[in-house]
Protein backbone atom coordinates (compact mmCIF):
# COMPACT_ATOMS: atom_id res chain seq x y z
CA UNK A 1 0.00 0.00 0.00
CA UNK A 2 0.98 3.59 -0.38
CA UNK A 3 -0.45 6.99 -1.30
CA UNK A 4 -1.58 7.74 -4.85
CA UNK A 5 1.32 7.96 -7.24
CA UNK A 6 3.71 6.18 -4.89
CA UNK A 7 4.40 3.43 -7.44
CA UNK A 8 2.12 0.57 -6.39
CA UNK A 9 0.77 -0.10 -9.87
CA UNK A 10 4.17 0.37 -11.48
CA UNK A 11 5.65 -2.23 -9.14
CA UNK A 12 2.85 -4.69 -9.87
CA UNK A 13 3.10 -4.09 -13.60
CA UNK A 14 6.77 -5.00 -13.46
CA UNK A 15 5.79 -8.27 -11.80
CA UNK A 16 3.20 -9.33 -14.37
CA UNK A 17 5.39 -8.20 -17.23
CA UNK A 18 3.40 -5.25 -18.50
CA UNK A 19 6.42 -3.06 -17.81
CA UNK A 20 10.04 -4.18 -17.98
CA UNK A 21 11.99 -2.94 -14.95
CA UNK A 22 14.85 -0.61 -15.85
CA UNK A 23 16.85 -1.86 -12.88
CA UNK A 24 16.70 -4.93 -10.67
CA UNK A 25 15.01 -8.27 -11.26
CA UNK A 26 11.66 -9.79 -10.43
CA UNK A 27 12.13 -13.24 -8.94
CA UNK A 28 9.54 -15.93 -8.42
CA UNK A 29 11.27 -18.41 -6.16
CA UNK A 30 14.75 -18.58 -7.61
CA UNK A 31 13.64 -17.66 -11.11
CA UNK A 32 13.90 -14.32 -12.90
CA UNK A 33 10.43 -13.69 -14.33
CA UNK A 34 11.94 -11.96 -17.37
CA UNK A 35 14.31 -14.85 -18.07
CA UNK A 36 11.39 -17.14 -18.96
CA UNK A 37 8.93 -16.59 -21.82
CA UNK A 38 5.85 -14.43 -21.38
CA UNK A 39 3.71 -17.54 -21.83
CA UNK A 40 5.68 -19.44 -19.25
CA UNK A 41 5.41 -16.63 -16.71
CA UNK A 42 1.67 -16.30 -17.35
CA UNK A 43 1.28 -19.92 -16.23
CA UNK A 44 2.80 -19.01 -12.88
CA UNK A 45 1.54 -15.47 -12.35
CA UNK A 46 -2.03 -14.37 -13.03
CA UNK A 47 -3.05 -10.75 -12.73
CA UNK A 48 -6.11 -8.54 -12.57
CA UNK A 49 -4.86 -5.25 -13.95
CA UNK A 50 -6.63 -2.04 -13.13
CA UNK A 51 -7.92 -1.01 -16.51
CA UNK A 52 -11.15 -0.14 -18.21
CA UNK A 53 -12.31 -3.39 -19.70
CA UNK A 54 -13.00 -4.14 -23.32
CA UNK A 55 -15.85 -2.62 -25.24
CA UNK A 56 -16.22 -5.87 -27.15
CA UNK A 57 -19.15 -8.03 -26.23
CA UNK A 58 -17.51 -11.22 -24.96
CA UNK A 59 -19.58 -13.69 -22.95
CA UNK A 60 -18.51 -14.63 -19.44
CA UNK A 61 -17.46 -18.07 -20.68
CA UNK A 62 -15.24 -16.48 -23.33
CA UNK A 63 -13.62 -14.15 -20.82
CA UNK A 64 -12.82 -17.03 -18.47
CA UNK A 65 -11.56 -19.16 -21.37
CA UNK A 66 -8.92 -16.49 -22.07
CA UNK A 67 -7.28 -17.62 -18.85
CA UNK A 68 -6.30 -20.83 -20.62
CA UNK A 69 -4.36 -18.94 -23.28
CA UNK A 70 -0.90 -19.50 -21.78
CA UNK A 71 -1.60 -23.24 -21.66
CA UNK A 72 -2.84 -23.61 -25.23
CA UNK A 73 -1.17 -23.92 -28.59
CA UNK A 74 -2.37 -21.20 -30.91
CA UNK A 75 -4.29 -23.41 -33.32
CA UNK A 76 -5.42 -26.17 -30.94
CA UNK A 77 -9.02 -26.55 -29.89
CA UNK A 78 -9.91 -26.19 -26.22
CA UNK A 79 -9.37 -29.53 -24.48
CA UNK A 80 -11.70 -31.17 -21.98
CA UNK A 81 -9.25 -30.13 -19.31
CA UNK A 82 -9.51 -26.49 -20.43
CA UNK A 83 -13.28 -26.61 -20.26
CA UNK A 84 -13.31 -28.33 -16.86
CA UNK A 85 -10.82 -25.85 -15.45
CA UNK A 86 -12.87 -22.87 -16.62
CA UNK A 87 -16.08 -24.36 -15.30
CA UNK A 88 -14.50 -25.07 -11.92
CA UNK A 89 -12.97 -21.60 -11.76
CA UNK A 90 -16.31 -19.96 -12.46
CA UNK A 91 -18.14 -22.18 -9.98
CA UNK A 92 -15.39 -21.50 -7.44
CA UNK A 93 -16.13 -17.78 -7.42
CA UNK A 94 -19.89 -18.42 -7.22
CA UNK A 95 -20.53 -17.20 -10.75
CA UNK A 96 -21.43 -20.48 -12.46
CA UNK A 97 -24.88 -19.11 -13.28
CA UNK A 98 -23.37 -16.23 -15.27
CA UNK A 99 -21.68 -18.41 -17.92
CA UNK A 100 -23.80 -17.32 -20.88
CA UNK A 101 -24.23 -13.69 -19.89
CA UNK A 102 -22.53 -10.90 -21.80
CA UNK A 103 -19.61 -9.63 -19.74
CA UNK A 104 -20.56 -6.00 -20.36
CA UNK A 105 -24.01 -6.52 -18.85
CA UNK A 106 -22.65 -7.58 -15.44
CA UNK A 107 -22.49 -5.45 -12.31
CA UNK A 108 -19.12 -4.32 -10.97
CA UNK A 109 -19.02 -7.07 -8.36
CA UNK A 110 -19.98 -9.76 -10.87
CA UNK A 111 -17.35 -8.54 -13.32
CA UNK A 112 -14.66 -8.72 -10.67
CA UNK A 113 -15.66 -12.28 -9.78
CA UNK A 114 -15.50 -13.32 -13.42
CA UNK A 115 -12.07 -11.73 -13.81
CA UNK A 116 -10.90 -13.61 -10.72
CA UNK A 117 -12.24 -16.79 -12.32
CA UNK A 118 -10.20 -15.99 -15.44
CA UNK A 119 -7.09 -15.58 -13.30
CA UNK A 120 -7.82 -18.88 -11.50
CA UNK A 121 -8.27 -20.61 -14.87
CA UNK A 122 -4.66 -19.71 -15.57
CA UNK A 123 -3.81 -22.13 -12.73
CA UNK A 124 -1.10 -19.82 -11.43
CA UNK A 125 0.96 -20.02 -8.26
CA UNK A 126 0.68 -16.30 -7.62
CA UNK A 127 -2.25 -13.95 -8.08
CA UNK A 128 -1.59 -10.24 -8.59
CA UNK A 129 -4.39 -7.74 -8.02
CA UNK A 130 -4.27 -4.00 -8.59
CA UNK A 131 -6.92 -2.29 -6.46
CA UNK A 132 -9.43 -5.15 -6.82
CA UNK A 133 -11.98 -3.40 -4.61
CA UNK A 134 -12.24 -0.16 -6.60
CA UNK A 135 -15.80 0.86 -7.45
CA UNK A 136 -17.30 -1.97 -5.40
CA UNK A 137 -19.72 -1.59 -2.52
CA UNK A 138 -18.50 -2.69 0.90
CA UNK A 139 -20.13 -6.13 0.81
CA UNK A 140 -18.61 -6.81 -2.62
CA UNK A 141 -15.22 -5.63 -1.38
CA UNK A 142 -15.32 -8.10 1.50
CA UNK A 143 -16.48 -10.87 -0.82
CA UNK A 144 -13.73 -10.29 -3.36
CA UNK A 145 -11.04 -10.33 -0.70
CA UNK A 146 -12.50 -13.47 0.88
CA UNK A 147 -12.54 -15.13 -2.54
CA UNK A 148 -8.90 -14.46 -3.29
CA UNK A 149 -7.97 -15.64 0.20
CA UNK A 150 -9.90 -18.85 -0.28
CA UNK A 151 -8.04 -19.49 -3.52
CA UNK A 152 -5.09 -20.62 -1.43
CA UNK A 153 -2.69 -18.88 -3.83
CA UNK A 154 -0.01 -16.42 -2.88
CA UNK A 155 -1.72 -13.08 -3.44
CA UNK A 156 0.08 -9.83 -4.11
CA UNK A 157 -2.36 -6.95 -4.11
CA UNK A 158 -2.43 -3.18 -4.05
CA UNK A 159 -5.15 -1.91 -1.70
CA UNK A 160 -6.34 1.57 -0.90
CA UNK A 161 -8.33 0.74 2.20
CA UNK A 162 -5.92 0.37 5.12
CA UNK A 163 -8.51 -1.34 7.31
CA UNK A 164 -9.32 -3.95 4.68
CA UNK A 165 -5.61 -4.56 4.30
CA UNK A 166 -5.20 -4.93 8.05
CA UNK A 167 -7.97 -7.54 8.12
CA UNK A 168 -7.01 -9.58 5.06
CA UNK A 169 -3.24 -9.41 4.59
CA UNK A 170 -0.51 -11.46 6.19
CA UNK A 171 2.20 -9.01 5.23
CA UNK A 172 2.00 -5.34 4.32
CA UNK A 173 4.61 -3.45 2.36
CA UNK A 174 4.31 0.31 2.43
CA UNK A 175 5.63 2.11 -0.61
CA UNK A 176 6.35 5.82 -0.68
CA UNK A 177 7.78 7.74 -3.62
CA UNK A 178 8.90 4.54 -5.31
CA UNK A 179 10.60 2.99 -2.28
CA UNK A 180 9.46 0.37 0.19
CA UNK A 181 9.57 2.12 3.55
CA UNK A 182 8.12 -0.58 5.79
CA UNK A 183 7.35 -4.30 5.59
CA UNK A 184 5.81 -6.72 8.03
CA UNK A 185 2.58 -7.98 9.56
CA UNK A 186 -0.21 -5.36 9.78
CA UNK A 187 0.19 -5.05 13.54
CA UNK A 188 3.86 -4.01 13.20
CA UNK A 189 3.58 -1.84 10.11
CA UNK A 190 0.43 0.19 10.61
CA UNK A 191 1.76 2.49 13.32
CA UNK A 192 0.53 6.06 13.84
CA UNK A 193 4.05 7.34 13.22
CA UNK A 194 4.38 5.65 9.83
CA UNK A 195 0.86 6.62 8.74
CA UNK A 196 1.56 10.22 9.65
CA UNK A 197 4.78 10.21 7.70
CA UNK A 198 3.64 8.38 4.57
CA UNK A 199 -0.06 9.25 4.29
CA UNK A 200 -0.06 12.52 6.20
CA UNK A 201 -2.90 11.52 8.54
CA UNK A 202 -3.37 11.17 12.27
CA UNK A 203 -4.35 7.58 13.04
CA UNK A 204 -5.73 5.89 16.13
CA UNK A 205 -5.30 2.17 16.47
CA UNK A 206 -8.21 0.23 17.93
CA UNK A 207 -8.56 -3.54 18.18
CA UNK A 208 -11.35 -5.12 16.17
CA UNK A 209 -13.96 -5.98 18.83
CA UNK A 210 -14.37 -9.56 17.56
CA UNK A 211 -11.05 -10.58 16.08
CA UNK A 212 -8.67 -8.25 17.84
CA UNK A 213 -7.04 -7.30 14.51
CA UNK A 214 -5.67 -3.80 14.14
CA UNK A 215 -8.20 -1.26 12.85
CA UNK A 216 -7.62 2.41 12.29
CA UNK A 217 -9.53 5.63 12.76
CA UNK A 218 -8.30 8.67 10.91
CA UNK A 219 -8.17 12.42 11.42
CA UNK A 220 -6.47 15.19 9.52
CA UNK A 221 -2.93 15.76 10.64
CA UNK A 222 -3.08 18.90 12.79
CA UNK A 223 -0.19 21.27 12.40
CA UNK A 224 1.65 20.99 15.69
CA UNK B 1 -48.67 4.71 2.77
CA UNK B 2 -46.25 4.50 5.62
CA UNK B 3 -43.12 2.64 4.92
CA UNK B 4 -41.30 0.72 7.52
CA UNK B 5 -37.93 -0.85 7.59
CA UNK B 6 -39.57 -3.93 9.07
CA UNK B 7 -40.77 -4.86 5.59
CA UNK B 8 -37.21 -5.52 4.58
CA UNK B 9 -36.40 -9.19 4.44
CA UNK B 10 -34.35 -10.52 7.29
CA UNK B 11 -32.24 -12.66 5.01
CA UNK B 12 -29.16 -11.04 3.44
CA UNK B 13 -30.09 -8.97 0.43
CA UNK B 14 -27.06 -10.06 -1.47
CA UNK B 15 -28.05 -13.41 -2.86
CA UNK B 16 -26.74 -14.48 -6.20
CA UNK B 17 -29.35 -13.64 -8.83
CA UNK B 18 -30.67 -16.81 -10.43
CA UNK B 19 -31.44 -16.26 -14.06
CA UNK B 20 -32.04 -12.59 -13.44
CA UNK B 21 -30.86 -9.88 -15.78
CA UNK B 22 -30.94 -9.73 -19.56
CA UNK B 23 -31.22 -12.97 -21.46
CA UNK B 24 -27.98 -14.39 -22.85
CA UNK B 25 -27.16 -13.02 -26.31
CA UNK B 26 -28.86 -15.14 -28.96
CA UNK B 27 -26.34 -16.51 -31.37
CA UNK B 28 -26.40 -18.54 -34.51
CA UNK B 29 -24.66 -21.93 -34.12
CA UNK B 30 -21.31 -21.74 -35.88
CA UNK B 31 -21.56 -24.98 -37.92
CA UNK B 32 -24.94 -23.91 -39.35
CA UNK B 33 -23.63 -20.50 -40.30
CA UNK B 34 -20.42 -21.83 -41.83
CA UNK B 35 -22.35 -24.41 -43.83
CA UNK B 36 -24.69 -21.74 -45.18
CA UNK B 37 -21.81 -19.45 -46.11
CA UNK B 38 -19.84 -22.37 -47.53
CA UNK B 39 -22.72 -23.11 -49.89
CA UNK B 40 -23.44 -19.46 -50.61
CA UNK B 41 -19.90 -18.68 -51.73
CA UNK B 42 -19.64 -21.00 -54.78
CA UNK B 43 -23.28 -20.31 -55.69
CA UNK B 44 -22.58 -16.57 -55.60
CA UNK B 45 -19.46 -17.02 -57.72
CA UNK B 46 -21.53 -18.82 -60.36
CA UNK B 47 -24.14 -16.07 -60.27
CA UNK B 48 -21.35 -13.55 -60.65
CA UNK B 49 -20.17 -15.35 -63.78
CA UNK B 50 -23.71 -15.66 -65.10
CA UNK B 51 -24.82 -12.06 -64.79
CA UNK B 52 -24.04 -9.40 -67.35
CA UNK B 53 -25.07 -7.42 -70.38
CA UNK B 54 -24.75 -10.20 -72.98
CA UNK B 55 -27.66 -12.58 -72.43
CA UNK B 56 -25.96 -15.94 -72.09
CA UNK B 57 -28.12 -18.83 -70.88
CA UNK B 58 -27.29 -20.63 -67.63
CA UNK B 59 -26.29 -23.91 -69.38
CA UNK B 60 -23.89 -21.91 -71.56
CA UNK B 61 -22.41 -20.18 -68.48
CA UNK B 62 -22.06 -23.51 -66.69
CA UNK B 63 -20.46 -25.07 -69.74
CA UNK B 64 -17.88 -22.30 -70.10
CA UNK B 65 -17.12 -22.25 -66.38
CA UNK B 66 -16.55 -26.00 -66.49
CA UNK B 67 -14.36 -25.60 -69.55
CA UNK B 68 -12.34 -22.89 -67.81
CA UNK B 69 -11.93 -24.87 -64.60
CA UNK B 70 -10.93 -28.11 -66.32
CA UNK B 71 -9.15 -26.55 -69.27
CA UNK B 72 -11.54 -28.44 -71.55
CA UNK B 73 -12.05 -27.69 -75.25
CA UNK B 74 -14.20 -24.78 -76.42
CA UNK B 75 -15.78 -24.71 -79.87
CA UNK B 76 -14.46 -21.92 -82.13
CA UNK B 77 -17.86 -20.22 -82.47
CA UNK B 78 -18.14 -20.18 -78.70
CA UNK B 79 -14.85 -18.38 -78.09
CA UNK B 80 -16.50 -14.98 -77.54
CA UNK B 81 -18.91 -16.30 -74.93
CA UNK B 82 -16.11 -18.24 -73.27
CA UNK B 83 -14.02 -15.08 -72.99
CA UNK B 84 -16.91 -13.16 -71.45
CA UNK B 85 -17.61 -15.84 -68.84
CA UNK B 86 -14.11 -17.05 -68.06
CA UNK B 87 -11.90 -14.05 -68.78
CA UNK B 88 -14.14 -11.15 -67.74
CA UNK B 89 -16.97 -12.11 -65.40
CA UNK B 90 -15.54 -14.97 -63.40
CA UNK B 91 -12.25 -13.30 -62.42
CA UNK B 92 -14.30 -10.31 -61.44
CA UNK B 93 -16.47 -12.41 -59.10
CA UNK B 94 -13.37 -14.14 -57.71
CA UNK B 95 -11.69 -10.81 -57.11
CA UNK B 96 -14.85 -9.49 -55.41
CA UNK B 97 -14.70 -12.48 -53.07
CA UNK B 98 -11.02 -11.92 -52.30
CA UNK B 99 -11.46 -8.20 -51.71
CA UNK B 100 -14.57 -8.74 -49.56
CA UNK B 101 -12.82 -11.40 -47.48
CA UNK B 102 -9.68 -9.28 -47.11
CA UNK B 103 -11.45 -6.08 -46.08
CA UNK B 104 -13.65 -7.95 -43.58
CA UNK B 105 -10.76 -9.83 -41.98
CA UNK B 106 -8.65 -6.69 -41.74
CA UNK B 107 -11.63 -4.81 -40.31
CA UNK B 108 -11.78 -7.39 -37.51
CA UNK B 109 -8.03 -7.09 -36.92
CA UNK B 110 -7.93 -3.30 -36.94
CA UNK B 111 -10.85 -3.05 -34.53
CA UNK B 112 -9.01 -5.30 -32.08
CA UNK B 113 -5.71 -3.55 -32.74
CA UNK B 114 -6.94 -0.06 -31.91
CA UNK B 115 -9.54 -1.47 -29.51
CA UNK B 116 -12.24 0.60 -31.10
CA UNK B 117 -15.38 -0.83 -32.61
CA UNK B 118 -15.69 2.09 -35.01
CA UNK B 119 -12.37 1.50 -36.73
CA UNK B 120 -12.12 0.04 -40.24
CA UNK B 121 -9.21 -0.87 -42.55
CA UNK B 122 -9.06 2.70 -43.81
CA UNK B 123 -8.55 4.32 -40.40
CA UNK B 124 -4.81 3.64 -40.68
CA UNK B 125 -4.51 6.03 -43.62
CA UNK B 126 -3.13 3.27 -45.86
CA UNK B 127 -5.90 3.35 -48.44
CA UNK B 128 -5.79 7.10 -48.88
CA UNK B 129 -2.05 6.74 -49.41
CA UNK B 130 -2.79 4.17 -52.11
CA UNK B 131 -5.24 6.61 -53.67
CA UNK B 132 -2.47 9.15 -54.17
CA UNK B 133 -0.45 6.67 -56.23
CA UNK B 134 -3.45 5.38 -58.14
CA UNK B 135 -4.59 8.85 -59.09
CA UNK B 136 -1.13 9.90 -60.15
CA UNK B 137 -1.40 7.10 -62.70
CA UNK B 138 -4.98 7.79 -63.71
CA UNK B 139 -4.57 11.52 -64.07
CA UNK B 140 -0.94 12.17 -64.96
CA UNK B 141 -0.03 8.84 -66.50
CA UNK B 142 2.75 8.25 -63.98
CA UNK B 143 4.40 4.82 -63.70
CA UNK B 144 3.87 4.35 -67.44
CA UNK B 145 6.82 1.94 -67.61
CA UNK B 146 4.83 -0.64 -65.66
CA UNK B 147 2.24 -1.00 -68.45
CA UNK B 148 -0.90 -2.84 -67.32
CA UNK B 149 0.57 -3.08 -63.84
CA UNK B 150 0.98 0.69 -63.51
CA UNK B 151 -2.21 1.33 -61.56
CA UNK B 152 -1.99 -1.50 -59.05
CA UNK B 153 1.75 -1.22 -58.51
CA UNK B 154 1.53 2.54 -57.98
CA UNK B 155 -1.32 2.02 -55.52
CA UNK B 156 0.55 -0.69 -53.65
CA UNK B 157 3.83 1.18 -53.49
CA UNK B 158 2.20 4.35 -52.22
CA UNK B 159 0.22 2.26 -49.69
CA UNK B 160 3.51 0.91 -48.36
CA UNK B 161 5.00 4.41 -48.22
CA UNK B 162 1.93 5.60 -46.32
CA UNK B 163 2.39 2.68 -43.96
CA UNK B 164 6.01 3.58 -43.24
CA UNK B 165 5.00 7.19 -42.64
CA UNK B 166 2.12 6.34 -40.30
CA UNK B 167 4.30 3.88 -38.42
CA UNK B 168 7.16 6.33 -38.03
CA UNK B 169 4.87 9.04 -36.69
CA UNK B 170 2.72 6.83 -34.47
CA UNK B 171 5.40 4.74 -32.78
CA UNK B 172 6.63 5.55 -29.30
CA UNK B 173 9.06 3.95 -26.88
CA UNK B 174 6.24 1.70 -25.76
CA UNK B 175 5.41 0.58 -29.29
CA UNK B 176 2.18 1.43 -31.05
CA UNK B 177 -0.60 2.63 -28.80
CA UNK B 178 -4.22 2.55 -30.01
CA UNK B 179 -4.96 6.24 -29.67
CA UNK B 180 -1.80 7.45 -31.39
CA UNK B 181 -2.39 4.97 -34.19
CA UNK B 182 -5.94 6.18 -34.81
CA UNK B 183 -5.00 9.84 -34.57
CA UNK B 184 -2.00 9.49 -36.86
CA UNK B 185 -3.94 7.40 -39.35
CA UNK B 186 -6.80 9.88 -39.41
CA UNK B 187 -4.49 12.86 -39.81
CA UNK B 188 -2.65 11.12 -42.67
CA UNK B 189 -5.98 10.20 -44.21
CA UNK B 190 -6.91 13.87 -44.52
CA UNK B 191 -3.43 14.77 -45.74
CA UNK B 192 -3.44 12.16 -48.51
CA UNK B 193 -7.04 12.94 -49.42
CA UNK B 194 -6.08 16.57 -49.89
CA UNK B 195 -3.32 15.54 -52.32
CA UNK B 196 -5.73 13.30 -54.22
CA UNK B 197 -8.42 15.94 -54.36
CA UNK B 198 -5.92 18.46 -55.64
CA UNK B 199 -4.84 16.09 -58.40
CA UNK B 200 -8.45 15.49 -59.45
CA UNK B 201 -9.02 19.25 -59.37
CA UNK B 202 -5.92 19.92 -61.44
CA UNK B 203 -6.74 17.21 -63.99
CA UNK B 204 -7.17 18.65 -67.43
CA UNK B 205 -9.19 15.82 -68.86
CA UNK B 206 -12.67 15.25 -67.53
CA UNK B 207 -12.47 11.53 -68.24
CA UNK B 208 -9.42 11.17 -66.00
CA UNK B 209 -11.21 12.90 -63.15
CA UNK B 210 -14.13 10.55 -63.65
CA UNK B 211 -11.99 7.45 -63.45
CA UNK B 212 -10.25 8.88 -60.41
CA UNK B 213 -13.67 9.32 -58.81
CA UNK B 214 -14.59 5.76 -59.74
CA UNK B 215 -11.38 4.50 -58.15
CA UNK B 216 -12.00 6.42 -54.94
CA UNK B 217 -15.45 4.85 -54.62
CA UNK B 218 -14.17 1.42 -55.52
CA UNK B 219 -14.74 -0.67 -58.61
CA UNK B 220 -14.03 -4.21 -59.68
CA UNK B 221 -14.42 -3.30 -63.34
CA UNK B 222 -10.71 -3.70 -64.07
CA UNK B 223 -10.55 -7.29 -62.84
CA UNK B 224 -8.65 -9.81 -64.93
CA UNK B 225 -6.91 -13.03 -63.98
CA UNK B 226 -3.63 -11.10 -63.72
CA UNK B 227 -4.97 -9.03 -60.82
CA UNK B 228 -6.11 -12.10 -58.86
CA UNK B 229 -2.93 -13.91 -57.72
CA UNK B 230 -1.21 -11.12 -55.79
CA UNK B 231 -4.37 -10.00 -54.03
CA UNK B 232 -5.27 -13.63 -53.28
CA UNK B 233 -1.83 -14.37 -51.88
CA UNK B 234 -1.85 -11.27 -49.67
CA UNK B 235 -5.34 -11.96 -48.34
CA UNK B 236 -4.64 -15.66 -47.70
CA UNK B 237 -1.34 -14.97 -45.94
CA UNK B 238 -2.88 -12.18 -43.88
CA UNK B 239 -5.90 -14.29 -42.96
CA UNK B 240 -3.66 -17.20 -41.97
CA UNK B 241 -1.70 -14.96 -39.63
CA UNK B 242 -4.87 -13.57 -38.08
CA UNK B 243 -6.46 -16.98 -37.56
CA UNK B 244 -3.22 -18.18 -36.00
CA UNK B 245 -3.31 -15.13 -33.67
CA UNK B 246 -7.03 -15.38 -32.87
CA UNK B 247 -6.61 -16.15 -29.17
CA UNK B 248 -4.04 -13.38 -28.82
CA UNK B 249 -6.49 -11.00 -30.49
CA UNK B 250 -9.04 -11.88 -27.80
CA UNK B 251 -6.51 -10.98 -25.12
CA UNK B 252 -5.56 -7.76 -26.92
CA UNK B 253 -9.21 -6.74 -27.17
CA UNK B 254 -9.40 -6.91 -23.35
CA UNK B 255 -6.56 -4.40 -22.98
CA UNK B 256 -2.77 -4.27 -23.14
CA UNK B 257 -2.33 -4.95 -19.43
CA UNK B 258 -4.62 -7.95 -19.47
CA UNK B 259 -2.84 -9.22 -22.57
CA UNK B 260 0.47 -8.94 -20.72
CA UNK B 261 -0.94 -10.83 -17.77
CA UNK B 262 -2.02 -13.59 -20.16
CA UNK B 263 1.46 -13.83 -21.63
CA UNK B 264 0.78 -11.80 -24.79
CA UNK B 265 3.15 -8.99 -25.71
CA UNK B 266 0.63 -6.35 -26.81
CA UNK B 267 3.23 -4.04 -28.37
CA UNK B 268 4.64 -6.78 -30.56
CA UNK B 269 1.26 -8.16 -31.54
CA UNK B 270 0.09 -4.68 -32.54
CA UNK B 271 3.16 -4.26 -34.74
CA UNK B 272 2.46 -7.58 -36.45
CA UNK B 273 -1.17 -6.58 -36.97
CA UNK B 274 -0.19 -3.21 -38.35
CA UNK B 275 2.12 -4.80 -40.92
CA UNK B 276 -0.44 -7.42 -41.93
CA UNK B 277 -3.27 -4.87 -42.14
CA UNK B 278 -1.22 -2.44 -44.18
CA UNK B 279 0.03 -5.07 -46.63
CA UNK B 280 -3.41 -6.64 -47.14
CA UNK B 281 -5.17 -3.28 -47.39
CA UNK B 282 -2.56 -2.09 -49.87
CA UNK B 283 -2.87 -5.22 -52.01
CA UNK B 284 -6.67 -5.14 -51.96
CA UNK B 285 -7.03 -1.44 -52.58
CA UNK B 286 -4.53 -1.69 -55.44
CA UNK B 287 -6.88 -3.93 -57.42
CA UNK B 288 -10.27 -2.60 -56.40
CA UNK B 289 -9.96 0.97 -55.20
CA UNK B 290 -11.20 2.10 -51.82
CA UNK B 291 -14.39 0.10 -51.27
CA UNK B 292 -15.84 1.47 -48.09
CA UNK B 293 -18.19 0.13 -45.45
CA UNK B 294 -17.42 -3.59 -45.91
CA UNK B 295 -14.54 -3.49 -43.43
CA UNK B 296 -16.66 -1.71 -40.83
CA UNK B 297 -19.97 -3.43 -41.26
CA UNK B 298 -19.10 -7.08 -41.85
CA UNK B 299 -17.09 -7.43 -38.61
CA UNK B 300 -20.02 -5.98 -36.65
CA UNK B 301 -22.57 -8.15 -38.41
CA UNK B 302 -20.41 -11.20 -37.75
CA UNK B 303 -20.06 -10.21 -34.09
CA UNK B 304 -23.81 -9.94 -33.77
CA UNK B 305 -24.19 -13.42 -35.21
CA UNK B 306 -21.44 -15.34 -33.42
CA UNK B 307 -20.12 -13.09 -30.65
CA UNK B 308 -16.80 -11.37 -30.09
CA UNK B 309 -14.50 -14.42 -29.90
CA UNK B 310 -11.97 -13.92 -32.69
CA UNK B 311 -11.67 -17.61 -33.47
CA UNK B 312 -15.30 -17.66 -34.61
CA UNK B 313 -15.21 -14.12 -35.92
CA UNK B 314 -12.31 -14.82 -38.26
CA UNK B 315 -14.08 -17.86 -39.66
CA UNK B 316 -17.34 -16.05 -40.36
CA UNK B 317 -16.36 -12.49 -41.30
CA UNK B 318 -14.18 -13.26 -44.37
CA UNK B 319 -16.76 -15.66 -45.83
CA UNK B 320 -19.59 -13.22 -45.22
CA UNK B 321 -17.56 -10.36 -46.69
CA UNK B 322 -16.75 -12.44 -49.78
CA UNK B 323 -20.38 -13.35 -50.42
CA UNK B 324 -21.55 -9.79 -49.75
CA UNK B 325 -19.12 -8.19 -52.15
CA UNK B 326 -19.85 -10.66 -54.97
CA UNK B 327 -23.52 -9.70 -54.77
CA UNK B 328 -22.79 -6.02 -54.43
CA UNK B 329 -20.68 -6.23 -57.56
CA UNK B 330 -23.42 -8.11 -59.41
CA UNK B 331 -25.89 -5.40 -58.46
CA UNK B 332 -23.49 -2.64 -59.47
CA UNK B 333 -23.55 -4.09 -62.98
CA UNK B 334 -27.30 -4.69 -63.11
CA UNK B 335 -28.92 -1.64 -61.51
CA UNK B 336 -28.00 0.97 -64.12
CA UNK B 337 -26.99 -1.44 -66.94
CA UNK B 338 -25.18 -0.90 -69.20
CA UNK B 339 -23.61 1.76 -66.97
CA UNK B 340 -21.84 0.63 -63.81
CA UNK B 341 -22.41 2.02 -60.35
CA UNK B 342 -19.40 2.46 -58.05
CA UNK B 343 -19.31 -0.48 -55.64
CA UNK B 344 -18.83 1.84 -52.66
CA UNK B 345 -22.24 3.41 -53.26
CA UNK B 346 -23.95 0.04 -53.19
CA UNK B 347 -22.10 -1.30 -50.13
CA UNK B 348 -23.59 1.61 -48.23
CA UNK B 349 -27.07 1.28 -49.77
CA UNK B 350 -27.25 -2.45 -48.95
CA UNK B 351 -25.18 -2.37 -45.81
CA UNK B 352 -26.97 0.29 -43.83
CA UNK B 353 -30.44 -1.34 -43.74
CA UNK B 354 -28.95 -4.80 -43.02
CA UNK B 355 -26.92 -3.31 -40.25
CA UNK B 356 -29.84 -1.45 -38.68
CA UNK B 357 -31.98 -4.57 -38.89
CA UNK B 358 -29.38 -6.76 -37.19
CA UNK B 359 -28.70 -4.16 -34.56
CA UNK B 360 -32.36 -3.85 -33.64
CA UNK B 361 -32.99 -7.57 -33.61
CA UNK B 362 -30.20 -8.64 -31.31
CA UNK B 363 -29.08 -7.68 -27.88
CA UNK B 364 -25.89 -6.32 -29.31
CA UNK B 365 -23.83 -4.07 -27.11
CA UNK B 366 -22.20 -1.60 -29.38
CA UNK B 367 -19.20 -0.16 -27.68
CA UNK B 368 -20.75 -1.08 -24.34
CA UNK B 369 -23.69 1.24 -24.88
Amino acid sequence: MGPNGSGKSTLLRCVYRALRPTAGTVRLGEEDVYAISARESARRLAALPQEAVSEFDFTVAEVVAMGRLPHQRSMARATDEDLRTCEAALAGVGAGHLTDRGFLTLSGGEKQRVLIARALAQQPRVLILDEPTNHLDIAQQLEVLALVRESGLTVLTALHDLNLAALHCDLIHVIDAGRIVASGPPHDVLTPALLAEVFGVRAHRVPHPETGAVQLLFDRLQPA
Amino acid sequence: MATSLEHLPAAPLRTAPTGAGPAPPRRVPLPVLLTCLGIALPVSLVFGAGTGASGLSWPEVAHHLWAGLTGGPVAADQAGAYTIVWELRFPRAVLAAIVGAGLSAIGVAVQAMVRNALADPFVLGISSGAAVGANAVLIFGAFGAFGVWALSSAAFVSALLAMVLVYAVARTDRGLTPLRLVLTGTAMYYGFSAVTTFMVFAAERGEAARSAMMWLLGSLGGATWTSVPIAAAAVCAGLAHLVWSARRLNALAMGDETAAALGVDAGRLRKELFLVSAAVTGAVVAVSGAIGFVGLMVPHAARMLVGADHRRLLAVAPLAGAVLLIWVDILSRVVLAPAELPVGVLTAVIGVPCFVLLMRRRSYTFGGA
